[in-house]
Parts: structure tokens; C-alpha cells; sequence
């Protein structure tokens, strides 16, 4: 059997309190998951540990198979971060861009620049791809980022509120990408507030609330959990309401 | 109570937002850190009046006459002053039409912009008075105490040449909204700043040195020549300066001729903010600008990568043009000593050595900053498969290549006179280089690249240590060059400086 493309055992994280505790989590390869939670739930922390940005308390995180903390390098191979706040340089181009960042992960130049021209195309980037990003919108810099992750062909992709601040039609081209990615075989974990995001495109959503994981499962197991036939924003209410309470 | 929208509730909300601005930019949250800064700056403070005393009480405690030598010398001190206020007053009033903060909640509003004009611009008034008025008052409160009390007249005179270099400051801005446009306007504006604010003291200089051989600036205020070819003592020239020195029928019709020039300015140019501050805006920082397609997608190690990222983006960066341009513009002076001395023996090279070790400090410092804090793409970096040394490292060689390259071509010309002053100028500016990228990557933060013009306040540790290590490895360079012992003790003394700065740092690797 083929090592899951995250696994997450007893995680636990304290700033002034704890943030994230002993928290259990295990990620399919090639599965679309939603991470939910209300705001201060732990779930920037809990992929910002994930991605290397954080150093656990205690607890082991494993990108298919590679240990995050003992070989960070091999890990970080094998994933890419997409915050919610672009990471983007305002005095590069898109394509300068993708160059630093296909450069950072070694990746074939004639590979990268076909790839590259791809993704510009793919995501409307193509006639900007030599302006500077200080003065692209929200949007912009967002799919520009997020052609970034893609260019060294990460097997996990790690997506942070990926669609705030994004109209309708950036969001759709965006969410297309990551359809056809997870197509492709690719694992994608997302956080999102919005929950009609979540209900279409996730295979499996769980629910974080106090650091800790709540509710796990398809939007069937998750309704059958709530035991009536409901959207996922009032399943989502109802379980961070009774976690909240048992908390 | 002030009624909402009139002119003294704009004032009261600025003077409430600049007081939290400044508490909390001084304390970083913490009552110690204010306690610590305010015997620390009382202690700067009055070591200042110390050193003024021991330069100025001697000639001060005989009497003082305003004759033409001395009227020169007060105009030439007071225009090193004014140059300082007018830069600074051209930078913050820039800033006034350029920063955004709540001005998009004001400009939407039916409030006066007027108002809100007069307000702000009365603040980079007063606080380009207030501190013009803090740097010159250990002169100042000297030449009280030994000189008398009619120098209190100073202290009127100074705040009404801030006044007058905010509304010169204002038609420069606007000078260059009418010729440049907004886009450039705030570029060109902070370029002239650092020009005019470091310009001047550079130009006398230079004249200094290509006419009388010396590196001091006030030996071009004390040439008799100069003095000579200058108009009487009893020229309306003088104004200014029988004003600073107390003759109250000078002081008043200064002061009162400054504050008008700034009144008029206020209303002259108060009714095209609203539609220049809205111009400003839909520029914004830095516009859409095409860069020129160079060959991407080669194959390189990501050290190169990063090394090459660093160096494209300095060099797109005209925030960090403006102050390299002033740390460049230091240089000035030692290439032209350099150039006047040339093949005449190496005696006057010693005065270079101490200011290329600084410049060298200074520079390193400032591009350190903007590689390890000012890294925008923080995560992605962090987040790319290469060891986090790899990328120190890669960053630091950025950085000091930078630093060598502006300095190669002096310490080549300086090797060409004499090659062991250049080898211990070469050794201080590299140790003084490699000390303030030290204190940086102990004291790295992840900030925007924009904040650069708060690095200094973002950690005092760092930015005293910084200024301390350059200043003495500059000694250490320059007793080296003098083939001192001593430059052993300072150098010792500078090492101690690295020490305190690394355990006060938050990263110790």
C-alpha cells in the first residue's frame, strides 16, 4: 500500500495557549480535502507546520512518507504552499517569477519554460507575463502565485483561503486548475470560508474547532453524522457548535 | 469640544494617531523599552551637550561680535541645518499626498481636504521644527549658558525656517506633480530629499577639499577668500544669521517673513490636494510597468537563482535607490581627496580610510536588510527545497558582492598609492560589511520590502549595534592605517559590540 500523501499524529502547537492539540489526520494520495473551521480554529497553523513553516510542539507529520521534520528537504520536494496572502514579488514579472521559483526547485529549464507558458495561458496570465506584479489586483498575484506552486509539479498542493478576494471568474479558472490537478493525481488540501467551495470540490471535508478535529468524512458521512439531510453550512454550524460544547 | 470636520478635530485625530504611532514604534508594546529609551536618549542627549560644550564654550565664553567671519560661519551652520529640514520636510510631504492609510476614508468623505492639507502639512512643520530644534539645542543650550540669553531668539528663528523649508518643500512637490506627473512625482521627490539633504554637506565639502586640501567643511566658511568676496556685514544677507544670533530687529522680520511664505503656500496649493491625493493614488507604489524580456529558464543551482533574484529586484528597487544614492554620495568626498592627492603621498588617505569602513558598514547593512527581512516571498522561500543555511548564504553572497563592487574601484585607487593603506581599508570594510550582516541575520524579521524606511525602528538593538560595529571598525581601520597599536583595542571593542548584539538577538545561528 502507498504511503498517504499526509499524515498527521498527535500534532500539538501552543503560542500563549495551545492552538493546535493532539491532533490526528490522514490525507489519501490524490484526494481532494477541505479543512474547515471558524476563525482562530487552528488550520493556518496546523499547514503551516505541514509545510515547514512551523516547528510542532510534539507530534509527527509525514508528506508521503518523508518525515517533515527529520528531512524537511525531501518534504518540501514533494509539496507546495499557496497562502492567502500572495507570495509574489512586486518588481518581478509573472514569468521572472516562475523562473526564480521553477530555479528554487530545480526543475528542467525546457520542462519549466513549456509548463510555464501553460499555466500563464491556463490561468488568462499569458498577455501579462512580462509586466511587473507591483501592479496586478488581488486576483492577479493570487493565480500568479498559485502558477508558482504548480511549475515544479508538487504531488500536495497546500492551499490557504486560495479564492478570497477573487471574482467570479479568476475564482472559476482557479478552481478549474485544481480540479484538473487533482485529475492528475495531484493531493490538494485546502482551507476555505466558503462552504459552497468545499461541498463541490472536496472528496472529504473535516472540521477543525479548537485545535482539535471534530468531524471527518464525505458530505454524506457528515450529514448522516448530523442525521438529517442538510447543507454544509448548517452541518458545519451544528458540529462547531457541539465541538465547541464538548471542548 | 471641537467641532467634527473643522480644523482643530483633524488636528487632535493626528496628534492622537501620530502619539500611538510613536508609543508604540518606541515601546514595541513594552513599558521597559520606553523606560530603557528615555534614559537612554537623555544620556545621548547630554553627552551632546558635553561635546558642544568642549568645541564651543571656549570660543563662546569670549565675546561673540557679529562681524562678517562669524555671520559667514552662523549662515554656513545654519544652511548645513536647513538643508537637513528641507530633505526631510520634502520626504514627509510627499508622503502626505502618497500615503494611503485613512486617507481613502477622508477623501471619501464630505470633509474639507483643505482642512486636512493645512493639518497635515502644519505637522511635517512642526515635527521638522521639533527636530531640527532637538539636533541643534546642544549648541544652542551652550551658547546660552556661555555666550547669553539673547540666543534664545534660536529657538523662534528655527521653527520658522522649518516652516519655510515645508512650504519651499511643497512647491518642489508640486513643482514636480506639474512637470513629472504623479507617477514619478513620489520617486523623484525622494531622490531630490536624499540630494538635497546630503548634497549640500557633500558639496561644501568637495569645495573644501578641491580648494583648500581639507576635509572639513568649515574650512570653506572660515576662508578668507570666501569672506572677502561676500557682501558686507550690514547686507540684508545676514538677516538669518544676526536673527540666530539674537538682534531681535533681525529675528522678527525673519520669522514673520518665513511664516507668511508658509501661509501663502498652504493656501496656494490647499485646493489641488484633494485631486492631486487622488491622483497619487491611482498610481499606486509602483504601476504596471513592463520589465525588458531577458533570457529566462536557464540551468543554474538555486544559490544562483536566489543570488540573481536579490540582485534584479535591488536593482528595480527605486525605494533602495534613494538610499543607496546617499550612502554613493558619501563616497563623494574620499574619491575626490583621492583624485586631488593622487601621487602625492598618502598622508591625507588616512582621513579616507574610516569613511569607506562606514560606507561599507552602512551599505551592507541597509542590503542586508532588504535580502533576509525584506524577503516579500518569505514562505515561498522558505518553503523551497534547499537547506535554510543554503539560502542564508546566498543571500549574504548577494549582499556582500554588492558592497565590493561599489568599493573595489576606490580601494583600487587608493592600492595604487599606497598598497598597504588600501589592504587595511579593504580588511575594516570587509569586517565592518560582514559585522552589520551579522547583526541583520541575527535580528532578521520578515517585513514588506516597503517597510524599509522602518528597519531602524524596528529593532534598536540592530540599529545601534549596526552604527557601533561600522564605527569601530572605521577606527580600527584607521589607526591600522596609522600603524597604531591601539587599532588592536578597537578592534577588540568592536568584536565586544558583535557579542552584545548577538546575545541580544532573537536568532543565534
Amino acid at each position: 500500500m502507498s504511503a498517504p500523501a499526509l499524515a498527521i499524529e498527535n500534532l500539538d502547537k501552543s503560542f500563549d495557549r495551545p492552538v493546535v492539540h493532539g491532533l490526528n489526520l490522514t490525507v489519501a494520495s490524490g484526494e481532494f480535502y477541505a479543512l474547515l473551521g471558524p476563525n482562530g480554529a487552528g488550520k493556518t497553523t496546523i499547514l503551516r507546520m505541514v509545510a515547514g513553516l512551523l516547528a510542532p510542539d510534539a507530534g509527527k507529520i509525514e508528506i508521503f512518507g518523508t518525515d517533515v521534520l527529520k528531512d524537511p528537504v525531501g518534504a518540501k520536494r514533494l509539496l507546495a504552499w499557496v497562502s492567502d496572502e500572495p507570495m509574489v514579488y512586486d518588481r518581478l514579472t509573472p514569468l521572472e517569477y516562475l523562473d526564480f521559483v521553477a530555479g528554487l526547485w530545480q526543475v528542467d529549464p525546457d520542462h519549466a519554460r513549456d509548463t510555464a507558458n501553460d499555466l500563464l495561458a491556463l490561468l488568462g496570465l499569458a498577455p501579462h507575463a512580462n509586466e511587473l506584479c507591483g501592479g496586478f489586483s488581488k486576483g492577479m498575484l493570487q493565480k500568479v502565485a498559485l502558477a508558482g506552486a504548480l511549475i515544479h509539479d508538487p504531488r500536495l498542493i497546500i492551499l490557504d483561503e486560495p479564492l478570497t478576494g477573487l471574482d467570479a471568474g479568476s475564482a472559476r479558472q482557479v478552481k478549474d486548475v485544481l480540479l484538473e490537478k487533482v485529475r492528475q493525481g495531484v493531493t490538494i488540501i485546502m482551507t476555505t470560508h466558503i462552504l459552497e467551495v468545499a461541498e463541490r470540490m472536496a472528496q472529504r471535508i473535516g472540521v477543525i474547532a479548537g485545535g482539535r478535529l471534530i468531524a471527518e468524512g464525505t458530505l454524506a458521512e457528515l450529514r448522516a453524522r448530523v442525521g438529517r439531510e442538510s447543507t454544509l453550512e448548517e452541518i458545519f454550524l451544528e458540529l462547531v457548535e457541539t465541538g465547541q460544547a464538548d471542548a | 469640544m471641537a467641532a467634527p470636520g473643522s480644523l482643530l478635530w483633524f488636528a487632535r485625530h493626528e496628534l492622537r494617531l501620530s502619539w500611538r504611532d510613536w508609543l508604540a514604534m518606541m515601546t514595541g508594546g513594552r513599558r521597559v523599552r520606553l523606560i530603557g529609551f528615555t534614559v537612554g536618549g537623555f544620556a545621548i542627549y547630554a553627552l551632546l551637550h558635553l561635546i558642544a560644550a568642549a568645541i564651543i564654550a571656549p570660543p563662546a565664553a569670549k565675546d561673540i561680535t557679529a562681524d562678517k567671519s562669524t555671520l559667514v560661519m552662523v549662515t554656513g551652520t545654519g544652511l548645513l541645518f536647513f538643508s537637513v529640514m528641507l530633505s526631510q520636510a520634502l520626504e514627509s510631504i510627499t508622503r502626505v499626498y502618497y500615503a494611503r492609510s485613512d486617507l481613502d476614508l477622508i477623501l471619501s468623505s464630505p470633509a474639507s481636504t483643505r482642512r486636512l492639507f493645512a493639518v497635515r502639512t502644519g505637522a511635517v512643520a512642526l515635527s521638522t521644527a521639533v527636530l531640527s530644534a532637538l539636533l541643534a539645542s546642544p549648541i544652542i543650550n551652550v551658547l546660552i549658558a556661555f555666550a547669553g540669553p539673547h540666543w534664545l531668539w534660536a529657538y523662534l528663528v528655527l521653527p520658522a525656517f522649518a516652516a519655510l523649508a515645508v512650504a519651499l518643500a511643497m512647491a518642489m512637490t508640486m513643482g514636480l506633480f506639474q512637470l513629472v506627473g504623479p507617477k514619478r512625482t513620489r520617486l523623484i521627490a525622494q531622490i531630490l530629499a536624499a540630494i538635497v539633504g546630503a548634497g549640500f554637506v557633500i558639496g561644501i565639502q568637495a569645495v573644501a577639499i578641491l580648494s583648500f586640501d581639507s576635509y572639513s567643511r568649515f574650512s570653506l566658511f572660515s576662508s578668507p577668500e570666501l569672506i572677502a568676496d561676500l557682501p558686507d556685514a550690514e547686507s540684508p544677507l545676514w538677516l538669518p544669521a544676526r536673527a540666530v544670533m539674537g538682534d531681535a530687529t533681525a529675528a522678527i522680520p525673519v520669522i514673520a517673513t518665513c511664516l507668511a511664505i508658509l501661509t501663502i503656500a498652504m493656501l496656494f496649493f490647499s485646493p489641488s490636494y484633494g485631486r492631486l491625493a487622488i491622483a497619487a493614488a491611482s498610481v499606486g507604489q509602483t504601476g504596471r510597468g513592463r520589465a525588458r524580456a531577458g533570457k529566462h529558464f536557464t540551468r543554474r543551482s538555486p544559490a544562483q537563482v536566489l543570488r540573481q533574484k536579490e540582485w534584479r529586484l535591488l536593482q528595480r528597487d527605486p525605494w533602495l535607490l534613494s538610499q543607496t544614492l546617499m550612502q554613493m554620495l558619501y563616497l563623494v568626498p574620499p574619491a575626490l581627496l583621492l583624485w586631488v592627492n593622487y601621487g602625492e603621498g598618502a598622508g591625507a588617505f588616512v582621513v579616507i580610510v574610516p569613511v569607506l569602513v562606514m560606507a561599507a558598514g552602512q551599505l551592507a547593512g541597509g542590503l542586508a536588510w532588504l535580502a533576509l527581512s525584506g524577503e516579500d516571498a518569505f514562505d515561498l522561500v522558505a518553503t523551497a527545497p534547499i537547506p535554510s543555511r543554503d539560502i542564508l548564504r546566498a543571500k549574504i553572497e548577494a549582499v556582500l558582492v554588492v558592497v565590493a563592487v561599489v568599493l573595489a574601484p576606490l580601494l583600487a585607487l587608493l592600492a595604487l598609492n599606497d598598497w598597504t593603506m588600501a589592504l587595511a581599508t579593504g580588511l575594516c570594510a570587509a569586517l565592518s560589511a560582514a559585522s552589520a550582516t551579522a547583526i541583520q541575520v541575527w535580528f532578521r524579521v520578515p517585513m514588506r520590502r516597503a517597510m524599509f524606511r522602518r528597519r531602524q525602528v524596528a529593532s534598536r538593538a540592530a540599529t545601534i549595534s549596526e552604527a557601533f560595529a561600522s564605527i569601530t571598525w572605521a577606527g580600527t581601520g584607521a589607526l591600522l592605517s596609522m600603524g597604531s597599536w591601539v587599532a588592536g583595542l578597537t578592534a577588540i571593542i568592536a568584536i565586544g559590540v558583535l557579542g552584545i548584539a548577538r546575545s541580544l538577538s532573537p536568532h543565534r545561528s
